[in-house]
């Protein structure tokens, strides 16, 4: 059976300042979105993903033209389009006034990508933000980063988890499993952090993952998510319906989650209060 | 009965992973797995002989477990040809109705220019046998450090589409960026004896798939599903995205390339 509903709370669109055909995409996005049955999408642009400064590194001035491109999107597409609002965290004042600008402007979530790593105590005002708004944190995650990459200050769970605790009271949604790296290393770190909530999203599809997952966290942690590649996101899906969990459960992974952290009513078109 | 959405799934392998817990790797239930998703047919390699000095046990080993699944389950047996007496691994697979063999230069150690690889495209254009090659089996940000080995080469995969001109090549696991690679740096001919799976390639909203569609044909594919490594729901995802815009669209099947390598070694 499908899921009665479908949430998407790790999507990313495009404006004029980041790609040529950011049109096309975001009409692939929402287009394939309606035929898998996604209902909203919760979504974010990076700055101009790394065509004025650094994707992971954005500029103040990037970071508040994208958001506010987001916003647009999400104006123009009001019953599927929700926003998150993005932050670099090495620029706190202007972090915090974004949150306030982005909470007015409808956002619903904070993203944080790869600026910071998770356990630097310059997230804390932030983190303290988004729990004091009861907005949930979505946080770039390598899973096992074992040594730094280029371009970007990455965290993995063991460092998110430091975070997480110091803001018990904050949620944070813990980015695709399935993005690069080794999950299996980040599945015992959470264990025992309730408030950090794994997505699915990424193009990776081990077999096993989701089992394994399951098996650790159970269904009321995890969150179905596509990110990057709406084919792999509806390729766990059908994997989640194969498995043969009770429906419950199934709602509980791609949507009824999603609608418990993020602020009430945030999706009411589509999901009961 | 509905029809078969593929007719085949070239890239299936069985056996355990050296580096990961696969969850059953096991023939008996591919062949469920090949069941729910309406695919007729594999072609089936033997996962831990591509890390094996000597792949004859595990080619043997191949052997016997798809057995009691002819017909459902084909061998692809993998070859080494810088190992003693490797050509009668071909002639085993041949008398075997092997439509494949499967040589894995990177876990090798073998260079893009190596004398070997132009040996096994003559041998198995010979044979009448598709060589097939697999570019990765695991995300490289996730591998295991005794696993060193990069991923495959378009050099690679050049050298051994010209290796001989009956030869037809499937590689398994590419990403745009190595197809698109590979499939210009070929003449017409070549492009036509080389074909991909998508089981990597990226669908929306990206759309990957759909460009490579649209800019080097849906015939220069062929399914593979990267079981028991990967969901084999997520190729399967990739085609029926873009079949909703593209209504007519197939692709090659595993059928017609076989065909073809035996009806050119039969020239």
């Amino acid at each position: 059976m499908p899921p009665t509903h479908l949430i998407d709370p790790h999507a990313h669109f495009h404006w004029h300042a980041s790609r040529l055909d950011f049109a096309r995409y975001n009409a692939s996005r929402l287009g394939t979105g309606g035929l898998i049955g996604i209902e909203w999408h919760v979504a974010s642009i990076l700055g101009t993903w790394g065509q004025n400064s650094p994707t992971y590194f954005a500029s103040p001035a990037d970071v508040t033209a994208g958001n506010d491109a987001m916003y647009a999107i999400a104006d123009a597409e009001a019953s599927r389009v929700r926003s998150y609002v993005h932050v670099n965290p090495n620029h706190t004042d202007h972090a915090l006034h974004e949150i306030e600008r982005g909470v007015n402007r409808g956002a619903i979530g904070v993203k944080l990508s790869a600026s910071r790593r998770a356990n630097d105590p310059l997230l804390d005002p932030i983190a303290a933000e988004a729990g004091r708004r009861g907005l949930p944190i979505l946080h770039h995650i390598w899973q096992h980063r074992q040594r730094d990459w280029g371009m970007q200050e990455a965290s993995d769970a063991s460092e998110l988890v430091h975070l997480a605790a110091r803001h018990p009271h904050t949620n944070f949604i813990l980015a695709h499993i399935g993005g690069g790296g080794d999950w299996a290393h980040s599945i015992n770190l959470l264990r025992e952090v309730p408030n950090v909530f794994p997505d699915l999203s990424g193009s990776g599809v081990d077999r096993g993952m989701l089992d394994r997952w399951l098996e650790t966290l159970g269904a009321q942690r995890l969150i179905w998510a596509a990110d990057l590649t709406l084919c792999t996101g509806l390729a766990k899906l059908r994997a989640l319906e194969v498995i043969g969990m009770p429906q419950a459960d199934l709602d509980d992974i791609c949507w009824r989650n999603a609608a418990r952290i993020f602020p009430a009513h945030s999706f009411v078109h589509a999901v009961p209060a | 009965m509905s029809p078969a959405r593929f007719s085949a799934d070239v890239s299936a392998w069985i056996g355990p992973y050296p580096f990961r817990e696969l969850p059953h790797p096991d023939a008996a239930v591919l062949v469920r797995v090949l069941e729910r998703e309406n695919i007729a047919r594999a072609w089936v390699g033997a996962l831990p002989s591509a890390w094996h000095r000597d792949p004859s046990p595990s080619n043997s080993w191949l052997y016997e477990q798809l057995a009691a699944h002819v017909g459902v389950l084909l061998p692809s047996p993998t070859v080494r040809p810088d190992w003693p007496d490797w050509e009668r691994t071909l002639t085993d697979a041949a008398d075997r109705g092997a439509p494949s063999v499967r040589i894995y230069p990177m876990q090798l150690g073998v260079g893009s220019a190596a004398p070997l690889l132009t040996n096994l495209a003559t041998a198995a254009g010979e044979c009448g046998l598709v060589v097939q090659l697999t570019v990765r089996f695991e995300d490289l940000r996730q591998r295991h450090p005794l696993d060193g080995a990069s991923d495959l080469t378009a050099a690679h995969i050049r050298t051994v589409v010209r290796g001989d001109s009956r030869v037809r090549v499937i590689v398994s696991g590419a990403g745009r960026d190595l197809i698109e690679e590979t499939h210009w740096s070929l003449t017409p001919d070549e492009q036509r004896r080389c074909f991909w799976d998508w089981a990597w390639v990226w669908g929306p909203p990206e759309d990957h798939f759909a460009h490579l569609v649209e800019t080097i044909g849906a015939d220069r594919f062929v399914f593979g599903g990267f079981w028991p490594l990967r969901l084999i729901q997520a190729p399967v995802a990739t085609f029926s995205m873009l079949q909703s815009f593209l209504p007519g669209l197939t692709t090659s099947t595993a059928e017609e390339i076989s065909a073809g390598a035996r009806a050119a070694a039969a020239t």
